[in-house]
C-alpha cells in the first residue's frame, strides 16, 4: 500500500494522545510527566516533517529542528528543577506534590 | 514499495508500543529505556520520510543527550517502584475517554483535511541535493536569526540548569587564581635568623 | 395675651429640655415653674374675662397656617370659649401646683431637668388640646399628651416595669386614637371641614344621614360619635381600654397627680363635651357613653376595694370617677360632666400628692399593709388627705348645696342619671349608686390603713401575705440611701403648700361654682360652648328628682364609712377573714377581673406571634436570606466547591487544560473556523 500523508498524521495523533494520557493518568512520579512531554513534542515533529515532505517545503524540517533544540533545553531545565525539588522535599511522588493547593 | 510499507508499519508499531510502555512501565528506568526505543523508531520514520538529517539529530541529541540525562536523574533520585495506585483506576475511564476523544478529533482532521488554495505551490528542490545540504542552505540564510536565537536559548538553558543545581559544598578547597597571582614576596616569604643547633 | 398661656410652657420645655444639663437642675425647675405660674394666673384672668364677659361667640386667635391638601385646609388656631377657659384653669393650676410639689418630691433625683421639661411638654400639649380650633390640632395635642405620658411613666427608665408600663399606656392609648382618627376622617367626609365652627354649623344638616358600609345602613352621626368616643375611651381609661391606668402608677407620684388624675385622662371627657353639637344629635352614641361610663364606675370601684398599693387605690378611684363624668355627659348633662371634672381635679390631685407625701415620709414604701399610725407622725398630710377623702366620698349636707366639692358634683350626676329617660340611664343610676358606696369604703379603708392603728413592720407584712403582691412592690425599696431613720417625718414646705391650695379648692370649689355649671347661671356662663339639643332638658329635670334619690349618695357614703370603720378599726382581723372566706372573689377583684390576662391571651400573644413571624420568617428568612445573608452564604458555598478545583496536583490541572483544549477543538470543528 502507499503510505501517504494521512498515515503519518494519524500516527502523530496517536502519539500525541499517548503523551497526553501519560500526563493525566500518571500516578507515579514527575519524571514520567517529563517523558510524556517529550513524546508530545515527538508527535509534533512527526507531523511537521510529514507535511514538509509532502509539500516539498523545507520550512517544516527547519521548524522541527528548532523544536528539537527547545525540547532539549526544556528537558534540561525541567530535570534541574526536579532535582532541586527532590533535594528540598525529599520525594517526587505525584501525590506528595500539592503545594499549589488553594 | 512494499519495503516502504513494511518498514513504516514496523517502525510505527514500535513507536506506539514503546510510547505506551513509557507511561505504563512500573520501573522508571524501564520507562526511560522505552523512551529511547521510541526515539529510535521515530528516527527510522524520519529516514523513511527523507529527512535523514533530522533523524540523525534525533538519535544524537535526543537519545544521546536528553534521554541519557533522564537516566542520570532517575538513577540519582530515590525513585521507587510504583504500584498501580487506586486513583489510577478511578480516573482511567474519564481520562481515557477524553484522550480517545481528542485522538478521534485529531484523526478526523488528519483524514479529512484539504490543502488550502492559498498555500504556496510545492517547491521542487533544484537538483538532487542531499537533505543535510539543503537544510544548511536554508538554515544559515533564511532562518539565520532563529538559528542565533536557538543558540541563545541553549545558553540560557545551560546557565539555568547550573544555577538551579549548583551546591557549594562546605569545606572544599579551591584555588583562587587571582589571589595566587597577586602574591608578593612581602606576604609570601618571611626571613628568620635561625641559630645553629637550636632550630625554629 | 391668650397665646402666652399656651406657649409659655413650650418655652419652659425647650429651655429645660435642651439646656437642662447646662443650666443645672435648680434653674431648670425655676425656668419651667415660674412661666407656669404666670400661665395659671393668666388662665384665671381669662376664666373671668370669658366666663363673665359679654362675648357671645368663641374667640378664635389664628396662629399660623399648617397645611392645605385638596379640600382639607387645616390651620393652627386657638379657640377661647367657656369650655376652654374652664379646662385652662384646671390644667394650669394643677400643673403649676404639681411643678412646685415636684421641686420637693424629686429633690434627690438626678434627672430633674428632664422631668420638669417633660412636665412642661405635657402641659403645652394639653393646652394645645383644649385650645384647639379644629379636630386635627386637637389630635396633635391628644398625641402630644400621650407622648408626654409615655415619657413620664417611663421616667425611671432603668426599671423594666416602668418601661413596660409606659409602652402599655402608649399602645392602649393608640388603640383609642385609631378610633379617634377614623372619627376625624368621617367628620371630614361628612362635613368637608375639620374646623369646629364649620363642623358644628353643618351638624344639624347631617343629623339623619345614613352611611352604607359592610352591607348595612348606619346613622352617620352615630358612627362618627362612637368612633370619637373610642378615642375618649382610650385616653380616659374607660372599661375595656382601662388596663393602662393602674400600671401608669410606675411613674413618679407628681406625674400620677397631674396626668392620671386631673388632666390627661380628662381629655376624653373634654373632647365629648367639646363635640356636644355632634353628640347631642346622636342619642344612640350618648347611650353608649352612659353605659360604658357606668360600667367603668362600677368595675373600677370593685377592684379598688382590695388593692394594697396606696397609689393603685387612688388610680382605680380616678378610673371610677371618670366613669361618673361620662355618665354625666351621656345623659345629656355636659356641664355636669365638666363640673365633676373640675372638682375632681382638685381633690384627686390632692389625694395623689398627699399619697406622695406619705410615700416620701415612708421612704418610698407604697404598700399600705406596711403603714399604719401615721396620723401622729405626719399630721398635716393626714388632714389634707382627710379633706380630699371627704371631698371624694361626697360629704355634705343633703338637700342643700353645702358640702365638699365631690358632694356637689357627684350627687348632681346621680340625680341626673335618675332623671334621665334615655336608654341605659336606669343601669347607669344603679351603677353609680353602688359605686358611691364602694368609693366611700375604699377611700376610708385607705385612710384607716395608712393613718390609724399600729405601725405594721416590713417583715410582718411580707411574711404573712406574699401572694397578693400584684406586682408593684418591687418599686418600693429602691432608695435606702438616706441614713435609714425609720421615723416618718413631714414633707418639706414646698410639698405641703400645694396640698393646702388644693385642699382649699376641694372644699369650696363645689359650692362656689355650682351656679355656673348646674344652676341658673348656666346660660350666662357657657354661652353656647356646650350645645344642648332642643329636647335636652336634663338640667331642669334633675332638679325634680325625689328626695330619696338626693339622699341616696349620702346614705351610701355613710354606709361605706361605717363598714370601713368596722373592718379596719373595730375588728382589724375582719378583712383577712373575709378574704379567706371568699378566695375566688377576692382573687378575681385583686387581679382586676383578670383583664390583663385576657388581653394578654387574646391580643398580646398573637401580636407577638405575628411579630416574631415577620421578624424571623419574613425579615430574617426571606429578606435577609434572599438578600445579604443568603447571597453571602451562596457565595461561600460556591467558593467552597470551586476551591476543590485547586487541588495542587499538576495532573488535575493538565486534565483541565486537556478538557479546555478538547472543547476548543470541538467548537472549531463544529462551528468552523471563523
Amino acid at each position: 500500500m502507499i503510505i501517504g500523508l494521512t498515515h503519518y498524521l494519524t500516527l502523530g495523533a496517536i502519539l500525541f494522545t499517548i503523551g497526553v494520557a501519560g500526563i493525566i493518568l500518571n500516578r507515579k512520579n514527575i519524571i514520567v510527566i517529563l517523558m510524556s512531554v517529550e513524546l508530545i513534542l515527538l508527535s509534533v515533529n512527526i507531523n511537521l516533517v510529514a507535511f514538509s515532505t509532502n509539500s516539498g517545503d523545507l520550512t517544516g524540517q527547519v521548524f522541527a529542528l528548532f523544536i528539537l533544540t527547545v525540547a532539549a533545553a526544556e528537558a534540561a531545565i525541567g530535570l534541574a528543577i526536579l532535582v532541586t525539588y527532590y533535594r528540598n522535599r525529599g520525594s517526587i511522588a505525584v501525590e506528595d506534590i500539592n503545594a499549589l493547593k488553594g | 514499495m512494499y519495503g516502504d510499507a513494511i518498514f513504516f508499519w514496523v517502525f510505527a508499531a514500535t513507536l506506539v508500543g514503546s510510547a505506551l510502555a513509557v507511561i505504563l512501565a512500573r520501573n522508571p528506568v524501564h520507562s526511560v529505556l522505552f523512551l529511547i526505543l521510541s526515539f529510535a523508531a521515530a528516527a527510522g520514520l524520519f529516514l523513511l520520510m527523507g529527512a535523514e538529517f533530522l533523524g540523525m539529530i534525533l538519535v544524537v541529541v535526543y537519545v544521546g543527550a536528553v534521554a541519557v540525562l533522564f537516566l542520570f536523574v532517575v538513577m540519582m533520585l530515590d525513585v521507587d517502584f510504583a504500584e498501580l495506585k487506586q486513583g489510577f483506576l478511578q480516573y482511567l475511564p474519564i481520562g481515557a475517554l477524553i484522550a480517545l476523544f481528542v485522538a478521534f478529533e485529531l484523526g478526523y482532521v488528519a483524514v479529512g483535511w484539504t490543502r488550502s488554495t492559498q498555500a504556496a505551490a510545492a517547491a521542487s528542490p533544484a537538483g538532487a541535493i542531499a537533505n543535510t545540504a539543503a537544510l544548511g542552505r536554508v538554515l544559515y540564510t533564511q532562518y539565520f536569526y532563529f538559528f542565533q536565537a536557538a543558540g541563545m536559548i541553549l545558553l540560557t538553558a545551560m546557565i539555568g540548569a547550573i544555577v538551579l543545581t549548583l551546591r557549594h559544598r562546605v569545606g572544599v578547597k579551591r584555588q583562587d587564581i587571582a589571589i595566587q597571582v597577586a602574591r608578593n614576596p612581602a606576604s609570601a616569604v618571611e626571613v628568620r635568623k635561625v641559630p645553629s643547633r637550636v632550630g625554629i | 395675651m391668650y397665646d402666652l398661656i399656651v406657649f409659655l410652657p413650650l418655652l419652659g420645655f425647650l429651655v429645660a429640655g435642651l439646656f437642662g444639663r447646662l443650666i443645672g437642675a435648680r434653674n431648670s425647675e425655676l425656668v419651667t415653674t415660674i412661666p407656669l405660674g404666670i400661665c395659671a394666673f393668666l388662665s384665671w384672668v381669662a376664666f373671668f374675662t370669658v366666663g363673665f364677659g359679654h362675648e357671645e361667640h368663641a374667640q378664635v386667635i389664628p396662629v399660623a397656617n399648617w397645611f392645605v391638601s385638596g379640600k382639607l385646609a387645616v390651620d393652627w388656631a386657638l379657640r377661647f370659649d367657656t369650655l376652654t377657659v374652664v379646662m385652662l384653669v384646671v390644667v394650669t393650676t394643677v400643673s403649676f401646683l404639681v411643678h412646685v410639689y415636684s421641686i420637693g418630691y424629686m429633690a434627690e433625683d438626678s434627672g430633674r431637668p428632664r422631668f420638669f421639661a417633660y412636665l412642661s411638654l405635657f402641659t403645652f400639649a394639653m393646652l394645645m388640646l383644649v385650645t384647639a380650633d379644629n379636630l386635627v390640632q386637637m389630635f396633635f395635642g391628644w398625641e402630644g399628651v400621650g407622648l408626654a405620658s409615655y415619657l413620664l411613666i417611663g421616667f425611671w427608665y432603668d426599671r423594666p416595669s416602668a418601661n413596660a408600663a409606659a409602652i402599655k399606656a402608649f399602645i392602649v392609648n393608640r388603640i383609642g386614637d385609631f378610633g379617634f382618627a377614623l372619627g376625624i376622617f368621617l367628620v371630614f367626609a361628612l362635613t368637608g371641614s375639620v374646623t369646629f365652627d364649620a363642623v358644628f354649623g353643618a351638624a344639624p344638616g347631617i343629623a339623619g344621614k345614613m352611611i352604607h358600609a359592610f352591607g348595612a345602613d348606619f346613622d352617620a352621626l352615630t358612627i362618627t360619635c362612637l368612633l370619637l368616643f373610642m378615642g375618649a375611651m382610650g385616653k380616659s381609661a374607660q372599661f375595656l381600654l382601662h388596663t393602662w391606668l393602674p400600671d401608669a402608677m410606675e411613674g413618679p407620684t407628681p406625674v400620677s397627680a397631674l396626668i392620671h388624675a386631673a388632666t390627661m385622662v380628662t381629655a376624653g371627657v373634654f373632647m365629648v363635651a367639646r363635640m356636644s353639637p355632634l353628640f347631642d344629635l346622636a342619642p344612640v352614641a350618648l347611650s353608649v357613653v352612659t353605659i360604658v361610663g357606668a360600667t367603668t364606675a362600677f368595675f373600677a370601684a370593685t377592684v379598688g376595694l382590695v388593692q394594697n398599693d396606696i397609689k393603685r387605690v387612688i388610680a382605680y378611684s380616678t378610673c371610677s370617677q371618670l366613669g361618673y363624668m361620662f355618665v354625666g355627659l351621656g345623659v345629656g348633662g355636659y356641664s355636669l360632666g365638666i363640673f365633676h371634672l373640675f372638682t375632681h381635679a382638685f381633690f384627686k390631685a390632692l389625694l395623689f400628692l398627699g399619697a406622695g407625701s406619705v410615700i416620701h415620709a415612708m421612704h418610698h414604701e407604697q404598700d399600705m399593709r406596711n403603714m399604719g399610725g401615721l396620723r401622729k407622725d405626719i399630721p398635716f398630710t393626714y388632714w389634707m388627705m382627710l379633706i380630699g377623702t371627704l371631698a371624694l366620698t361626697g360629704f355634705g349636707i343633703p338637700f342643700t348645696s353645702i358640702g365638699f366639692a365631690g358632694f356637689v358634683s357627684k350627687d348632681a350626676i346621680v340625680e341626673a342619671a335618675y332623671a334621665s329617660q334615655r336608654p341605659g340611664a336606669v343601669y347607669a343610676f344603679l351603677c353609680v349608686v353602688v359605686a358611691a358606696g364602694f368609693t366611700s369604703f375604699y377611700s376610708w379603708r385607705l385612710i384607716f390603713m395608712t393613718f390609724f392603728g399600729e405601725r405594721r413592720s416590713l417583715s410582718h407584712a411580707h411574711g404573712a401575705d406574699d401572694h397578693g403582691h400584684a406586682a408593684t412592690d418591687d418599686h418600693a425599696h429602691d432608695d435606702h440611701s438616706h441614713g435609714h431613720d425609720h421615723t416618718p417625718h413631714e414633707s418639706p414646705q414646698v410639698m405641703l403648700i400645694p396640698l393646702a391650695v388644693l385642699a382649699l379648692g376641694a372644699v369650696v370649689a363645689g359650692l362656689a361654682f355650682r351656679p355656673l355649671f348646674i344652676g341658673g347661671g348656666f346660660e350666662g356662663f357657657w354661652k353656647g360652648a356646650l350645645f344642648l339639643a332642643p329636647d335636652n332638658h336634663i338640667l331642669e329635670e334633675m332638679e325634680t328628682a325625689p328626695w330619696l334619690v338626693s339622699l341616696l349618695p349620702t346614705l351610701m357614703m355613710a354606709g361605706g364609712f361605717a363598714v370601713a370603720y368596722y373592718m379596719y378599726i373595730v375588728r382589724p382581723d375582719a378583712p383577712r377573714a373575709l378574704a379567706e372566706g371568699n378566695p375566688i372573689l377576692y382573687r378575681f377583684l385583686l387581679n382586676k377581673w383578670y383583664f390583663d390576662e385576657i388581653y394578654d391571651f387574646l391580643f398580646v400573644r398573637p401580636a407577638f406571634w405575628i411579630g416574631r413571624l415577620f421578624w424571623k420568617g419574613g425579615d430574617g428568612f426571606i429578606i435577609d436570606g434572599l438578600g445579604p445573608d443568603g447571597v453571602s452564604a451562596r457565595v461561600i458555598d460556591v467558593t467552597r466547591n470551586v476551591v476543590r478545583l485547586q487541588s495542587g496536583y499538576i495532573y488535575h490541572y493538565a486534565f483541565a487544560m486537556l478538557l479546555g483544549g478538547a472543547a476548543f477543538i470541538t467548537w472549531f470543528l463544529i462551528g468552523g473556523i471563523r
